[in-house]
């Protein structure tokens, strides 16, 4: 069991308000991800889930059970934190046992609990070595393990993969995945990175601000974007959001259209908009097409499959798709 | 800046200093030797010739030497195990976010700027008087008999004094060190299940060890020769006659000064044991 319930959940740092009354229900099983640029509160959140800070006002029910004033270690969630937090001093079969440790349990069952985690973390060859003698994937490996060892209702990652570099950082995404599906206990993921939040998530929290803009699965936020906000974030490249004429054309404030959902030729008259092509990022499999002076916004961006001759200076004509376009009035909701 | 012409402009920079510290170092130290082997009686014919290891011989003897020892070795431990201990919980009070924090630090650290021989005189006619010390008062007014400090409790009296003004010193290496802890580690503890008490002992005591070595042998050098507190206060009588006081005496009471140079090289080889000993213990600590 997991399931996380936010009632009316406010947090105030003094007279700052960081997390306004916010509910929010995350299901047992779940893999929720919390995304926002920095200073949205999405760490907040999740620290007043854990426990590590007070909430000012609301409650967090844990499997129905109210968790508002329990202390973080009767909460029975594991959380990762950013910089592994690993205790420096103590060998990797002592970080993972610690929690098992503080709980009592006997050594035996430690023993075979830790030896069990570190096979599954391919940690086996590396039980009686420092942290400081490890790599940062294998450090965020044993804070995982130190994490599955207590068996817990919930897992908490505070943006665990930042400290990576990029090749492990898919890697890792791509284990804790994995393991979610195998242990499918809820887990509860912060992160800035909409890519992470797209590909690891069953549900994706939107915040800004301490408010939470949209909560989903990936492809509705993808498709349906609430607001303004969200359409900006969700999606790379980001989607265009042209104001203006244009969008008045389409009987509204600010019209969004993403990379893809545009079509570039390079004929004279080839589209309904035209202009110059600034940067062209060839990824081989795609090619993103950066096009200036279109008189509708600084950039738009234009998502080609494959290789397209383009370069810098080049004259382009851009078509829209007319059903992809997503509309947005003043208060950058979204007109269906 | 390690280009061979750089080396070379630094070490002739370097060379004055150098120069000026080995001088410092090698004259004293030559002049101590030279004279441990004459028989140097200033008061009683001046230098009366080669003594051979006389005098090596005379100070280690003497029914005085063997208590010095002691009581030096009780004193430094005494003064190390009241610093460490009372620094490490002073430390973890003034991490905590209070009120007026900047002016408690300020005071925290005020014991370490009074000079040794006035903090004495402070501590043995204001607090430690029989007679009229704010303990003796204390004492009487919960019906007690004062205790005459410096006679009846003279090495405790002592250790109390030095380690009043060896605390901040204590107390400022272990309240940084407590503040470079990262926090997520402490957080993390905490969501492990680990109460207080042993957030303590896993988290926070070993992250010290670093310190608390530091602290130790950083003390211990300059306890070794604790002088000041002493003179003012119990003149070497009472027990607290440490090999610093020792040697002080054999020079400048008894005018031997022969024989007090023995003494200070036995005090020079005291000085290394302990340090050898010392970096042998914690060494592994300032490795990691």
């Amino acid at each position: 069991m997991g399931r996380i319930v936010l009632e009316q959940v406010t947090k105030r740092f003094g007279d700052v308000e960081v997390i306004p009354p916010l509910d929010l229900t995350i299901e047992d099983g779940e893999f929720a991800v919390f995304v926002g640029p920095s200073g949205c509160g999405k760490s907040t959140l999740l620290r007043l889930i854990a426990g590590l800070e007070d909430v000012t006002a609301g409650r967090i029910l844990i499997d129905d059970a109210d968790a508002t004033n329990m202390p973080p270690a009767r909460r029975r969630l594991a959380m990762v934190f950013q910089s592994y937090a690993l205790y420096p001093h103590m060998s990797v079969r002592r970080n993972i046992a610690f929690p098992l440790r503080m709980a009592g349990m006997d050594k035996a069952e430690i023993e075979r609990r830790v030896q069990a985690a570190a096979a599954a973390l391919n940690l086996t060859d590396y039980l009686d070595r420092r942290p400081g003698q490890l790599s940062g994937g294998q450090r965020q490996r044993v804070a995982i393990g130190r994490a599955i060892v207590r068996e817990p209702t919930a897992f908490l990652f505070d943006e665990p993969l930042s400290n990576l570099d990029a090749a492990l950082r898919v890697g890792m995404r791509l284990e804790i995945s994995e393991m979610h599906k195998r242990l499918r206990t809820t887990m509860i993921y912060v992160t800035h990175d909409q890519v992470e939040a797209m590909t690891m998530a069953d549900k994706i929290v939107v915040l800004h601000a301490g408010r939470i803009e949209q909560a989903g699965s990936p492809l509705d936020l993808y498709r349906t974007p609430r607001n303004r906000f969200v359409a900006g974030f969700i999606g790379s490249p980001r989607m265009n959001l042209i104001e203006g004429e244009e969008a008045a054309r389409h009987g509204a404030h600010a019209i969004g259209v993403r990379p893809e959902d545009i079509t570039l030729s390079r004929e004279e008259g080839g589209g309904i908009w035209s202009g110059v092509v600034g940067v062209a990022e060839h990824l081989g499999s795609d090619t993103f097409v950066h096009v200036h002076e279109t008189g509708l916004a600084e950039t738009l961006t234009v998502r080609v499959s494959g290789e397209t001759p383009c370069t810098h200076g080049d004259r382009v004509w851009l078509t829209p798709r007319e059903e992809a376009i997503h509309r947005f009035d003043a208060a950058g909701m979204r007109i269906e | 800046m390690a280009t061979r012409h750089s080396r070379a402009a630094a070490r002739m920079m370097m060379a004055p200093a150098v120069v000026l510290l080995l001088g410092w170092m090698l004259v004293p130290l030559t002049m101590t030797l030279w004279f441990s082997f004459r028989r140097y009686l200033p008061m009683r014919g001046g230098d009366l010739g080669w003594a051979g290891f006389d005098n090596y011989v005379r100070f280690v003897t003497s029914s005085t030497f063997w208590p010095s020892i002691q009581a030096t070795l009780i004193i430094v431990g005494g003064v190390l195990v009241v610093t460490v201990v009372l620094g490490v919980l002073l430390a973890l009070l003034l991490d905590q976010p209070l009120w007026g924090q900047g002016i408690v630090r300020i005071l925290v650290i005020a014991p370490f700027f009074v000079m040794p021989t006035v903090s004495a005189l402070v501590w043995k006619n204001m607090f430690m008087d029989p007679v009229n010390g704010l303990f003796a008062h204390l004492w009487r007014f919960f019906g007690a008999e004062p205790v005459a400090w410096m006679s009846e409790a003279s090495l405790q009296s002592i250790i109390m004094i030095v380690s009043w003004q060896w605390l901040p010193f204590a107390t400022l290496i272990l309240l940084t060190a407590i503040q470079s802890l990262d926090r997520e580690q402490l957080e993390a503890a905490e969501m492990d299940g680990a109460g207080p008490l042993s957030r303590f002992a896993h988290i926070i005591l070993p992250h010290l060890s670093r310190a608390v070595t530091v602290v130790i042998l950083i003390q211990t050098i300059f306890l070794l020769s604790v002088f000041a507190e002493i003179f003012v206060t119990t003149q070497g009588s009472f027990g607290t006659r440490t090999l610093t006081y020792l040697i002080y005496q054999r020079v400048l009471e008894s005018q031997n000064v022969g024989l007090g140079s023995a003494g200070g090289v036995y005090a020079i080889i005291l000085a290394n044991i302990v340090a050898i000993f010392l970096m042998r213990i914690v060494g592994k600590n300032l490795d990691a």
